[in-house]
Parts: structure tokens; C-alpha cells; sequence
């Protein structure tokens, strides 16, 4: 069975300004909105499509997180996806890890493609994807915004520095999405109801044998340096002066 | 004491600047020396360029023609083989960097420090989250091999003027033939690179179309900028996805950073922190742009452009 395994990650909202805790141990998350990771909810969407265009008969999602990923789990079951593990943890747990859990869980799953979002928003850390590929021994394409399945193979373009970049990757392989790739679907009432049938397994840390202790040490947490107070000019005159007090024209 | 491996990004015959920026941030690594890594199908040009970078002890050369292409799943295991013996592996925050540096990582069993925005220790490092609305300073094993991609735009290019003994390796390992290169298109504009620009003008979506954005391309080739844009723009198509500064666009810091029709978007900000002056154009007084500008102008961005770029005389 053609299975796609989708990685989701729940994250404060984009949309949250988050403030630093006072004691700088990390940041407030405590009352705050919390969403899919938007890159893996692009992740999951293509997921959808490649299923819909009959490429893959199955789209698993997978998150690790505290219990309430739950809602976010059901959320990606209400997108279309058919199944759902939590890796249930209160841990922080890094990207080593996220991507040994998965290399297991792909042991068991046997999927032809793992479809992750590029970075999540919380941490920045972009390094997911690229870890489960080496662990894999597989190809990976980080970035990108077009993905073809044909013959066993991937054709994807992804977003560089430079432009954009085409590989031929051979199938299994972790991609990972970026935001140009598709836009994901609004869930309708009637898939949130049928959501709550789907099959959402819980598992723990201990079941892949990863540990709680985080790999690298949380010194602190600051707010990041403030600029000075600007300037407000009038007009484009004022604008070319104050440059050519800067020396900056 | 600390020996750093620095994995050169390059184009094959030209040596990218994020190399240099990361010869900065190792020289920060209390008591280092550093070594340039340079994987390529021929890499005497690149080599030397590197061995010209002031603070560098060697520079070590890897040649297979599989390199030729900078493909991390071919780069990665080398890089892991070749880093035996170093306690740090940095690379550029660049989408070369990003793309290598977590596959070396895992494939050395380790964690990465992502984007180095300053040096605490020698295994401690100041890094962004959320979109660089907080600062996390972060401390690896004193046992464990660094891994960590350096936020260019955090750090100066090392001074010219080494002159670093080159010398040529063989991880000895066979590429993996699974991941091939089809093409890789960019714009060659002729205009300066943003990532490395001192000035940058940038576009947002009020520009309201391919050919509203033509106003900021001649602002910008009258002060000799380079052109950026904000997301918003680039997904409605104004311009080529890879003008896009931001979260997850380029983090660039430029000397002169001007912001017309960009409302600033906290993903935007991400990406121009840096800079050194900010100017803001726009219409609506109460965007968030204003509270990051030094100088902000209130108006319709279609005559202030045209305006400004007259009475900056030519």
C-alpha cells in the first residue's frame, strides 16, 4: 500500500508576537493560540494531492508533543489525512530525536515518501528533514515549491539563494515543503465530525527508546535588541536630507 | 583548544562570501584554528581564493566529479569522514548551509546549532527562535562535536591577505547516485547580490503588479542596490522567489535598507534586523514597518518613488 508519512508539528500561531518569560528560561506560551506548524500544513496538503491524483493510498500523520497535539492531529484528520500517531511527550525534544523517532517509525510504516515542513516556527531550527534522510541513507530536497511523482522517482524544484534549483531524486525520500508549494485547504464542518472516527494512536519516547534529556543545554532566553526610535519625515526632501545627514546618499 | 572546519559554499570557479563570514564567526571560537573545506569537481580556483582568507590555516580540497554539483546527500558523508579530529563543523546559514549541515550532523550522531548569530564559549552560541523574536543562547556537550550553520549576516567577511597552505584529501567514500541535478536557473540582473549588498531597496505588495515593481528596479539602479521584496510580493508573482528577504526568504544586513509598500509582517522584520538604516515608504501610517524604521515616510509610494529617485540628481 502506497503510503505517505506526514510530519506536523504543534507551534505558538504565526500570527502570536511572543514575548520573552521575565525569569528568560523561554518564552510565554501559557494563553497563547496554538496551530499546525503552517509548513506542515503545506506538507500535508500535497500529501492530500499526490493521494488524490491516486499516487499513494494512504497519508499517516505523525506529531510529537505534549497531549493536546491531539488537536492538531485532529486537524490534519480533518484535512484529509487517514491516520494519525502521537508521540506523546511534555519534553522539548530535538531534531536528532524527531528524526530517529521517525526512522523507526518508517522501519514499520514502509512509506514510498515523508513530506515535512522545512522549518517549524517555534524553534527555526531546519534540520528535521535533512537528519531523517541521512539516518534514512535516502535522498532528501529541502525547499520545495513543486514536487512530481512519475516511476519512481521525484522531480522537484526547490527554492535556493540563487534562483531555483531541479533534482531527480529516487524514490523513498524525505522532501521538505515551502511555502510557494501549494495552498492548504479550509477544513469543512462535516470532516471535523469525521475526523473524530479516524483512527489517532498514542505511543511514547520510551517505545523508540529516546530519552527526555535534551541534547544540547538552554542557557537563556533574551528579547532580541531593540532598535532606536526612528524618525518620522514629511516629505521626500526631508527624506533625501536625512539620508545625506547619515551619509547615506 | 578548538579546531574548526569551515565547509565552503562556492559555484566552482567562485568562492561565495558566506565563506568568509564564517571564518569570522570560528575566529570568534576562543583559541581556534581554523581550516577551509573545499568539496568540488575542481577546486584549485576556489581553493585559492580560500587559502586567501586572512585567519585561515589550511585549506583542505576534496576533488570527485560528483562534487561538482554542491549536493548535500553526495557532500555529507565526506564532510563526516573529513571531520574526524575537528571539534567544530560550521557552514554558511545559506541554503547551501541549510540543506548540508543537519544531514552532517546526523550523520556524525549529533544535534546542530542553527544560525550562530554570536559566540559565547567555545560550545556556547546565541542563536534566533521565532522568527528572531527571542534570542536563545544555547550550550552543546563539552564532549560533542559542534555542528552549526553561522547567520552570514551576522558577522563581517574576514579581512583578505592569508596566505593558508592548500592540500588535497580523499574522504574515501563512494556518493550515493540517488540524488541528481537537473538544472538550476537564476536571474543574472546584473545587480549587486542582496544577500551581500550594501543598499537594498525592496518591494511589497502595494506595488500591485509586475509592472507597479518596475519603480523600485530604477530607484534601485539609480543608488545601486540591489532589489528585495517582501513575501507577499513574490507570491503574488511580482518578482522571483529569490528576492525574498525574511523568516524564510534571506536574512540580509545591509548598510541602507529602504521598504516601500512593505507593511513589515514580524516574518519580514526577521530578515532585515540588521540592517544598519531602515527607511520606511508607505501609505498606511499605523504599519508595523514604522516601529523598525529610522526614517519613515508617510504617502502613495507612486509618487514618492519616482520623486526621490529625482531629487537624488544623477
Amino acid at each position: 500500500m502506497p503510503r505517505i508519512i506526514v510530519g506536523v508539528k504543534r507551534v505558538v500561531d504565526y500570527n502570536v508576537r511572543v514575548r520573552v518569560k521575565p525569569d528568560n528560561t523561554g518564552v510565554i506560551t501559557e494563553g497563547v493560540k496554538m496551530s499546525l506548524n503552517p509548513f506542515d500544513e503545506i506538507a500535508l496538503e500535497e500529501a492530500l494531492r499526490i493521494k488524490e491524483r491516486g499516487l499513494a493510498d494512504e497519508v499517516l500523520a505523525v506529531s510529537i508533543g505534549p497531549a493536546d497535539t491531539q488537536q492538531q492531529l485532529r486537524t490534519a484528520l480533518a484535512m484529509g489525512a487517514d491516520r494519525a500517531i502521537l508521540v506523546q511527550t511534555d519534553a522539548a525534544v530535538p531534531p536528532l530525536s524527531v528524526a530517529r523517532i521517525f526512522r523507526q517509525l518508517i522501519d514499520k510504516e514502509q512509506p514510498f515518501l515523508v513530506l515535512l515542513g522545512k522549518q517549524a516556527i517555534d524553534d527555526d531550527n531546519g534540520q528535521t528533514p535533512q537528519m531523517l534522510a541521512a539516518l534514512w541513507e535516502r535522498p532528501q530536497a529541502v525547499s520545495c515549491s513543486k514536487i512530481e511523482i512519475a516511476d519512481g522517482k521525484a522531480s522537484v524544484t526547490r527554492e535556493v539563494d540563487a534562483g531555483l534549483e531541479v533534482l531527480e531524486v529516487d524514490l523513498p525520500a524525505v522532501l521538505s515543503v515551502d511555502l510557494r508549494l501549494n495552498e492548504p485547504r479550509y477544513v469543512k464542518l462535516p470532516d471535523i465530525m469525521k475526523a473524530k472516527k479516524k483512527p489517532l494512536d498514542t505511543l511514547s519516547l520510551g517505545d523508540f527508546g529516546v530519552s527526555e534529556a535534551p541534547s544540547f543545554r538552554t542557557v537563556r532566553v533574551d528579547p532580541p535588541p531593540q532598535r532606536s526610535k526612528g524618525i518620522m519625515v514629511k516629505d521626500v526632501a526631508e527624506l533625501v536630507d536625512a539620508l545625506k545627514k547619515k551619509g547615506l546618499v | 583548544m578548538s579546531k574548526i572546519l569551515i565547509v565552503a559554499e562556492h559555484d566552482g570557479a567562485r568562492l561565495n562570501p558566506s565563506t568568509s563570514k564564517c571564518v569570522s564567526c570560528a575566529a570568534r571560537v576562543p583559541g581556534a584554528s581554523v581550516d577551509v573545506l573545499v568539496l568540488a569537481g575542481d577546486g584549485s580556483a576556489v581553493a585559492s581564493q580560500a587559502a586567501a582568507i586572512s585567519g585561515v590555516g589550511k585549506v583542505l580540497v576534496a576533488e570527485h566529479s560528483a562534487n561538482a554539483e554542491s549536493l548535500a546527500a553526495v557532500l555529507a558523508p565526506q564532510v563526516a569522514k573529513l571531520a574526524a579530529g575537528y571539534t567544530h563543523v560550521f557552514g554558511p546559514s545559506t541554503t547551501f548551509g541549510k540543506d548540508l549541515m543537519p544531514r552532517i550532523a546526523a550523520l556524525l550522531g549529533v544535534g546542530q546549532v542553527s544560525d550562530i548569530m554570536a559566540v559565547e564559549g567555545s560550545h556556547a552560541f546565541k542563536r534566533p527562535i521565532y522568527a528572531g523574536n527571542a534570542v536563545l543562547t544555547v550550550e552543546v556537550p563539552a564532549d560533542a562535536i559542534v555542528v552549526a550553520t553561522v547567520r552570514v549576516a551576522s558577522f563581517e567577511a574576514a579581512a583578505p591577505g592569508g596566505a593558508a597552505a592548500v592540500e588535497k584529501v580523499d574522504a574515501g567514500v563512494t556518493p550515493p547516485s540517488h540524488t541528481r541535478l537537473v538544472s538550476r536557473s537564476g536571474a543574472t540582473t546584473g545587480r549587486p547580490d542582496l544577500q551581500t549588498a550594501n543598499r537594498v531597496v525592496a518591494g511589497g505588495r502595494a506595488l500591485g503588479s509586475v509592472d507597479g515593481f518596475k519603480i523600485i528596479y530604477s530607484l534601485a539602479d539609480r543608488m545601486g542596490a540591489a532589489v528585495g521584496a517582501s513575501r507577499a510580493a513574490v507570491d503574488a508573482g511580482y518578482v522571483p522567489n529569490d528576492l525574498q528577504v525574511g523568516q524564510t526568504g534571506k536574512i540580509i544586513a545591509p548598510e541602507l535598507y529602504i521598504a516601500i509598500g512593505i507593511s513589515g509582517a514580524i516574518q519580514h522584520m526577521t530578515g532585515i534586523k540588521d540592517a544598519r538604516t531602515i527607511v520606511a515608504i508607505n501609505k498606511d501610517g499605523e504599519a508595523p514597518i514604522f516601529e523598525a524604521a529610522d526614517i519613515g515616510l508617510v504617502g502613495d509610494l507612486f509618487s514618492i518613488v519616482p520623486e526621490f529617485e529625482k531629487q537624488l540628481g544623477g
